[in-house]
């Protein structure tokens, strides 16, 4: 295989932003430290390339050869500009170029003991916190993405949710990128704790105003203590000029409960690492996901799921849906620790593609050094079914609305285990607006 | 004029040729039985006529109400009054069964410049179907097919043939695999539409059928051609002494003198 190596002069513009940064940034130095460790070891990796086994299929170089400033601070967007994103009856936090805009934000029925803030404020009111947890979970040893977000991060949001408390309302996370004439990098960062016994809904919605290029690469940490719950959902839906390197990162312990489902329909190159790791008996994790392509639009998904205590659950099923030169990549790896006895994991990744120029590259990836557990996996790739297309037709649906329903219908899976309202419908609307005679689609389901 | 006349009908799938000459008119108001052997065409012929692409047809004709069939894509054939009921109906899921059927509907309707159904007069309209078939209500909420039984599955069919309200309705072994008690509902449901103006072409592999929808003109169908046209007692015989006797006779008339 041909490897690439990345050249420095890529490396190097990131580098300066860090110096730029650290010269005015105050915060304790525990922080400092771990921006220092992270942007050191960014330094030592480099860009991912082709000829590594976990980017193989993913080519970041128009990442690489793009030069990206730091997302300046431009003026906060205006609430009209925000309204399509802002779902009703949710607690809401508006990020614009990587920093909290809280004139856009509704905490107003934030419940009493809650915390939900920028990351930056979070930095000062509640230091513990952010010490005991950011960038506890989200690993940047082999990650350059996860390292750089690490390292150059400037605001993101907080949310903690102490013992016995049940958050009602969905906590809705919109995330924009406001691209302008020159390309800019944003590093939003995340981090959400869920204390014993506690239950929160998490949307993270990623959209774009305006246009031109950009990077956006987040983190997002995810702690469910134990016997939490969290339902959280991720809609990606940025404009195509976006590149979109995530990495959503997952860590329970005993008895925790967590599930989430991926939406990406936007970005030109996406990358979503999607890392879980069950780090307590009896946890249950469930993580979804739909994507739906088009055009030389490129989608990855790449799945760990790791069961390190017995008695863990874990389900995995992703439908994705590609159009013209479009390409998807998912790769699943479960890991099942030594011990880890009783796990029972489930992976089903199914992709339907509806374009011949279309690729879709899938990889199961098991390793199990753990001898009473129960792990299976399937991965298709086909085309719809021309018996099905028959049968609608036959009943006077054209041929082209059959097609839709169809295709909606391989979605519907999905579509019918979200649980925010707000959130299924905004999926149910793209695909009523995306597929051909979606009016049809719309009456018929 | 004929509701329905195909003449020497010829189709194949996969180079393999499976109609081989089939000649069959269907006047309004009748019921027509074809029954025949595994294998010897008669899904094929159901399916040629509601227009499956996955066949060509090689020669032949079909003249549907004075048009030429074969010309029509599958849903205008649908539109134009032809249904058929599948052997083996297909799960939608995440497509409600109620809702497909009114766009169903609705896409007939404009054909015929008809104004649509909104949801109330449909819900109605409905209604008054599923005591056809005694249509359980969840089944209407249900996705298309999605985890019904066997029996369900060609309850829906006709069902939807209630809805779609068809003027030639096809029905492609609707009986096989059904209990007695499905099969009597699958029944009644043909014979309270049975009317001057419908016809149907009933497909099936068994004779009991017959003993609840009974048809005016019966024909067996063996390798690919209709050999044999009669009454309803025809079936009976068919009852009695199987296909064997009929295949048989064919070969003895094939095959050449002295062999």
């Amino acid at each position: 295989m041909a490897v690439t190596v990345t050249t420095p002069q890529a490396v190097e513009p990131y580098l300066a932003h860090f110096e730029r940064l650290r010269a005015h940034s105050t915060g304790p130095a525990e922080l400092a430290e771990l921006r220092q460790a992270a942007i050191e070891r960014f330094a030592e990796l480099g860009f991912p390339t082709l000829g590594q086994e976990e980017w193989r299929f993913t080519d970041v170089s128009p990442v690489t050869r793009t030069r990206f400033e730091l997302a300046p601070d431009t003026a906060p967007p205006a609430g009209a500009d925000v309204e399509p994103f802002s779902y009703p009856d949710c607690l809401r936090l508006v990020v614009a170029n990587g920093r909290l805009v809280p004139e856009l934000s509704d905490l107003a029925e934030l419940p009493d003991g809650v915390t939900a803030c920028g990351l930056a404020e979070a930095v000062a009111n509640h230091p513990g916190l952010v010490a005991d947890h950011l960038g506890r979970y989200a690993s940047f040893d082999s990650h350059p993405f996860v390292a750089l977000n690490t390292a150059l991060w400037s605001d993101g949001v907080l949310v903690h949710v102490p013992r016995n408390t049940v958050v009602e309302k969905p906590f809705n996370v919109v995330v924009l990128g406001q691209p302008g004439a020159e390309p800019v990098a944003l590093f939003p960062r995340l981090l959400v704790v869920a204390e014993e016994s506690s239950q929160l809904t998490l949307v993270e919605q990623y959209a774009t105003l305006g246009s031109g290029r950009y990077l956006a690469c987040p983190v997002t940490e995810i702690v469910a203590q134990a016997n939490a719950v969290v339902d959280h959902y991720k809609l990606q839906r940025e404009s195509i000029d976006a590149f979109h390197m995530a990495t959503f990162q997952i860590h329970q312990d005993r008895d925790s409960n967590v599930s989430s489902h991926s939406i990406s329909w936007g970005g030109g190159v996406v990358r979503n690492d999607v890392n879980a790791m069950l780090d307590g008996e009896g946890c249950e994790a469930t993580l979804n996901g739909l994507y739906m392509v088009e055009g030389e639009q490129l989608v990855d998904y790449h799945m760990r799921v790791e069961h390190a205590k017995p008695h863990c659950d874990s389900h995995e099923l992703f439908k994705g849906i590609l159009e013209g030169r479009s390409r998807s990549v998912f790769n699943g790896r479960i890991y099942v620790h030594p011990g880890a006895q009783k796990t029972d994991a489930k992976q089903t990744s199914r992709n339907l593609l509806l374009s011949p120029e279309a690729l879709c590259n899938a990889n199961p990836q098991l390793e199990i050094f753990a001898d009473d557990v129960k792990c299976t996996h399937g991965s298709t790739v086909g085309q719809l079914d021309e018996t099905a297309i028959f049968y609608l037709r036959s009943r006077g649906i054209g041929e082209e609305a059959a097609r839709s329903l169809l295709t909606y219908a391989f979605a519907a899976d999905i579509v019918e285990r979200i649980r925010v309202p707000q959130v299924r419908r905004e999926l149910e609307e793209f695909l009523f607006r995306r597929l051909p005679k979606g009016d049809i689609v719309r009456q018929a389901v | 004029m004929s509701m329905l006349e195909i003449k020497n009908l010829r189709a194949r799938a996969d180079e393999q040729e499976i109609l081989k000459g089939v000649d069959l008119t269907v006047e309004p108001g009748q019921v027509h039985a074809v029954m025949g052997p595994n294998g010897s065409g008669k899904s094929t012929l159901a399916r040629v006529l509601a227009g499956d692409e996955a066949y060509e047809v090689t020669a032949g004709s079909v003249t549907y109400r004075g048009q030429d069939l074969l010309e029509l894509d599958p849903e205008v054939r649908a539109r134009e009054g032809l249904f058929l009921a599948f052997q083996y109906p297909v799960e939608i899921p995440g497509v409600s069964n109620v809702y497909f059927l009114k766009a169903a509907l609705n896409a007939i309707r404009k054909h015929r410049e008809e104004s649509e159904m909104d949801a109330m007069e449909f819900l109605a309209y409905v209604r008054d179907k599923m005591k056809l078939v005694k249509m359980d209500e969840t089944l209407l909420q249900r996705p298309v097919n999605e985890g019904f039984s066997g029996g369900e599955k060609k309850r829906n069919e006709i069902f939807h043939m209630a809805v779609l309200d068809p003027v030639l309705a096809v029905l492609d072994e609707t009986d096989s695999g059904l209990d007695i008690d499905a099969l009597k509902i699958v029944a009644d449901g043909v014979n309270s539409l049975r009317s001057d103006e419908r016809a149907f072409v009933v497909i099936t592999h068994y004779q009991r059928l017959l003993q609840y929808i009974v048809p005016d003109v019966v024909h067996v169908m063996v390798d690919g051609r209709i050999v044999r046209s009669g009454g309803k007692e025809l079936a009976l015989e068919l009852e009695e002494r199987g296909y064997g006797w009929l295949e048989q006779e064919l070969a003895g008339v094939a095959a050449p003198a002295g062999a």
